[in-house]
């Protein structure tokens, strides 16, 4: 049914990548980000290239997974690609149609931004894949405690995080039955033109509204009555801690991005 | 107008590691104006296999055809269907959207394309069908209601498209034994005035005992009985084995016969197990008109085939009893046993009360 | 077994707005330490209400409540006063916070500040106790509502609570989910002197009680054991609530002249008393 389907993108595992501590992964993340804008001509992508297949093998995501996280982005890919190729300027024309001109300098911007694109989403899908939302949100949340000095409500984020995931499920197994309830009394919700088919949503998303109201009510109550008083003076039962495994992948991060770096002083 | 329902399967998500059969082969034919009681245990497919018959769901093996007509077929105007076969669903309370009551009603009417005075006329009609008065409610914002008023409106909703069957997934779920009791008449009184077709989802063996003319039994997707509520109740080791059990009524003749007493197979309301004490007692048996019964057991049907065996016996001379009590005041009380030990009354008693579509299942 | 008297009203009422009528009306209930009250009233009789005041959910306009002799009204007693006495709703789906079970029944343990080594075998001896232990890693969107319910048991169960109050905890489930969440309930009773609220409209569960309270219109209609209570067909009628089909019964067979002693509830007590009338009347 509807609600069996796993959420988000996490594909569980036991790899190294998936035991690493959510935080080092947020981090790695991050410096992965850091690398990417880092690389100066598309030629060193092939650093960023080295270093997403090896976590993507040492993670046992097969080629098809990560190309996956890609398509969402065709549209904007094609896009970028296109406008780079045609509105760069330059002046080594290479080909030209009318006043579209494809110049040397064009393509390369748009394979370079492309590419960039391009390993921006296979990194952090590494990190999705591999880290269950759950997780990633613990990591969040202390990775952000330090800015509770300046009133960063760290703790209240990462519950919402956690109250969302819990009840995407029970929302998308609810937005179902209310569309069949509506559909049973003559809603339509696929025809028409964009003003209708906004107009047939009305009936699907006010008991939806209604309903979540009702369920952060209850909750909230729910919560109240199991002594919820906000982060203060809080336990936890999941305890995060780092391992010789989290050191060796930041080492290897860090040798990917001095390499970039380095690429970038030479040329 | 005839729904028929042949070699049913849905699976849903098929092809992926989700999938799951949630109905399997379901072969069925509910005849015009039944009451059809659909029982089962959660996740035996009941909500799955209602689902389909007004076209919500597409089968992946079999099909449904209503009227003679092959509703999943492409090309069906599926709101033909679902002008024909009215769905309520679980807890339908939470599908009410509108501002008003009035316009909540109207939804269905209007999504048929109806005129405006049709839409009103209707409007008005399924509010008094419900047991609501019109006046008081139209106005009201439905979310301002009590909880079975808002369940009533959600009926009404369904009730506005005129269908001439109607489907309820568990009507009464979450009422307070008030509020269940009164849907119930509600739904009871759709079905004998109206001529409506009802086929109701429930696990609540005694709702469903007191009003359906026929039971259908699932277990894990497939239909595994159904037949008169007489019929099914005497399987009890089938209901009990699916997770179900049967009225108290029946449940106490079955270890009464247990016990060794005399009593008939088929009994199930509580007037019948009664009778049946009573006789075993050597009292007389009561007048049919002059027992109250249980406010749940209005069904008529039910109730005069119930009395059927005592007065298949009444013709007997009658014998006073060996207590001293005196029989309750009706004017002619049935011949009771004269034997207080109990010579079985009437073993074969009328047990099968006309019911169309009796298609065994296996 | 604790012999400190769990909950105690006293003459408390309750209304939601000013002006609106009182939904509990000055009510006066006393919960002996391990029993098992049964709350028993149709929609509006003011039973979840009542629930509510127990765990300080809602605070008394008048009267005031006691859990454990501490007084719900005093802001400095609150979270004593919600450890001590642990309550369960009524939608399984609106009180399960974590999306993994084990993760939820640490919810209540984590608010205390319980230390994680000492969760861990709490947790885990709670879900042994409503027999959910093979779930623990589960998500709860994958489980039947009455196993939703019984992690939420095993929610308030690791706070190590006095007292459970159970408002219309079994409301929304199936037949065979409500027996297995009451049968939880009642083994927690039983075995580990729980004392447990049971507010319910079913009156086949709270004919399994060791005491019946019924509730109309904000105050106590009737209060006594299952069989006190129950055989009073007429008036539980009036009420607008169910009567046991057994205890029906033995109405209508005293109106055909069998006259059966009172209190029968089950069919095993009919069966019971109809052999031993049965063979009186023989021989």
């Amino acid at each position: 049914m509807l609600k069996d389907i796993t959420l988000g993108q996490y594909m569980p595992g036991n790899s190294v990548v998936h035991r690493l501590d959510p935080r080092t992964k947020i981090i790695l993340t991050t410096v992965y980000i850091a690398m990417i804008f880092l690389v100066s001509s598309p030629v060193w992508y092939v650093v960023p290239l080295l270093y997403v297949t090896l976590a993507a093998r040492v993670a046992g995501l097969s080629f098809r997974q990560m190309l996956k996280s890609v398509k969402p982005l065709r549209v904007l890919l094609i896009l970028t690609f296109v406008l780079n190729l045609f509105f760069s300027g330059g002046t080594t024309v290479w080909v030209r149609w009318g006043i579209l001109a494809v110049t040397r300098e064009g393509v390369l911007l748009a394979v370079h931004f492309s590419m960039r694109l391009i390993f921006l989403v296979l990194g952090t899908s590494i990190l999705t894949l591999t880290t269950s939302p759950v997780a990633l949100s613990d990591g969040i949340e202390i990775l952000l405690r330090p800015l509770r000095v300046v009133h960063f409500p760290a703790h209240e984020l990462a519950m919402m995080m956690t109250i969302a995931l819990r009840f995407i499920p029970t929302l998308i197994e609810e937005t179902d039955k209310i569309m069949k309830a509506q559909q049973a009394r003559g809603a339509d919700f696929e025809s028409g033109n964009l003003i209708a088919r906004a107009k047939a949503m009305v009936p699907l998303l006010v008991p939806l509204f209604v309903s979540a109201f009702r369920r952060a009510g209850e909750l909230a109550m729910a919560m109240e009555a199991r002594c919820y008083h906000g982060g203060e003076g809080r336990t936890r039962l999941r305890i995060l801690r780092f391992t010789r495994e989290d050191a060796q992948a930041s080492a290897v991060s860090l040798l990917a991005l001095a390499v970039v770096i380095a690429g970038r002083a030479l040329l | 107008m005839p729904i028929q329902v042949e070699h049913l399967t849905h699976t849903y998500l098929p092809g992926s590691p989700f999938s799951a059969t949630a109905i399997h082969d379901i072969t069925l034919t509910i005849e015009d104006g039944e009451f059809v009681g659909i029982l089962g245990h959660t996740g035996s497919g009941k909500t799955t296999l209602v689902q389909h018959l007004n076209g919500l769901l597409k089968p992946t093996e079999g099909r449904v055809v209503i009227d003679g007509k092959d509703i999943t077929r492409k090309g069906v105007s599926l709101l033909d269907v679902r002008r024909q076969v009215g769905l309520v669903f679980q807890y339908p309370e939470y599908q009410l959207f509108e501002e008003t009551v009035a316009k909540d009603v109207a939804f269905g009417p209007k999504n048929m394309g109806l005129s405006k005075p049709e839409i009103d006329e209707r409007v008005r009609w399924a509010i008094g069908q419900v047991g609501l008065e019109y006046e008081a409610v139209a106005e009201c914002s439905p979310f301002e209601l009590s909880g079975g008023q808002m369940r009533r409106v959600a009926i009404a909703g369904v009730l506005a498209m005129r269908p001439k069957t109607l489907i309820l997934d568990e009507p009464t779920a979450g009422l307070d034994p008030r509020g269940r009791r009164s849907i119930l008449g509600m739904i009871s009184r759709l079905h004998a005035e109206n001529h409506m077709t009802v086929l109701m989802v429930s696990h609540n063996m005694d709702d469903i005992a007191s009003l359906a003319t026929r039971l259908v039994v699932m277990s894990k997707g497939e239909l595994i009985m159904t037949g008169v509520p007489r019929e099914v109740f005497r399987q009890r080791e089938i209901l009990r084995a699916v997770g179900l059990g049967v009225p108290q009524g029946a449940e106490l003749c079955h270890r009464l016969r247990e016990a060794g007493y005399p009593v008939p197979e088929g009994l199930y309301t509580l007037s019948e197990a009664r009778d049946a004490i009573l006789r075993l007692a050597g009292r007389a048996v009561p007048d049919a008109e002059t027992a109250a019964p249980r406010a749940s057991e209005t069904d008529p049907g039910v109730a005069s085939s119930g009395t059927g065996a005592a007065s298949a016996k009444a013709g007997e001379p009658a014998a006073a009893g060996p207590s001293a009590d005196a029989p309750p005041a009706g004017d002619a009380p049935r011949a009771p046993e004269t034997d207080p030990a109990g010579q079985p009354p009437a073993p074969d008693a009328p047990l099968s009360p006309a019911a169309p579509g009796k298609e065994a299942n296996a | 077994m604790q012999a400190q008297t769990p909950i105690e009203t006293d003459r408390v009422a309750y209304r939601y707005e000013e002006d609106g009528p009182l939904a509990v009306d000055h009510v006066s209930l006393s919960v002996r330490p391990g029993e098992m009250v049964a709350v028993l009233g149709h929609n509006g009789s003011g039973k979840s209400t009542l629930a509510k005041l127990m765990n300080a959910l809602y605070l008394p306009t008048e009267g005031r409540v006691l859990v454990c002799g501490l007084d719900t009204a005093q802001e400095e007693h609150l979270w004593d006063v919600r450890r001590h006495a642990g309550m369960v709703f009524q939608n399984p789906d609106n009180q399960i916070v974590a999306t993994v079970v084990r993760e939820d029944v640490a919810f209540g343990l984590e608010n205390l500040g319980v230390p994680q080594p000492e969760m861990i075998p709490r947790i885990e001896d709670a879900l042994a106790a409503v027999r959910m232990i093979d779930f623990a890693a589960a998500a709860p969107h994958m489980l039947s509502g009455g196993q939703k319910q019984r992690v939420a048991v095993a929610g308030v169960l690791a706070m190590q609570p006095d007292v459970m109050i159970l408002d219309e905890a079994t409301a929304m489930l199936d037949p065979s989910g409500r027996e297995e969440v009451f049968a939880t309930v009642r083994k927690l009773n039983r075995d580990k002197g729980i004392t447990v609220v049971w507010i319910t409209h079913f009156m086949e569960e709270a004919a399994l009680a060791d005491r019946v309270v019924v509730l109309h219109q904000g105050h106590i209609e009737m209060d006594g054991t299952p069989r006190e209570v129950f055989s009073q067909v007429e008036r539980l009628k009036a009420l607008g609530l169910d009567v046991p089909p057994m205890a029906e019964l033995s109405g209508m067979l005293a109106a055909g002249g069998l006259a059966l002693p009172a209190g029968i509830l089950t069919v095993d007590d009919m069966v019971k008393e109809l052999r031993a009338c049965l063979s009186k009347s023989s021989t």
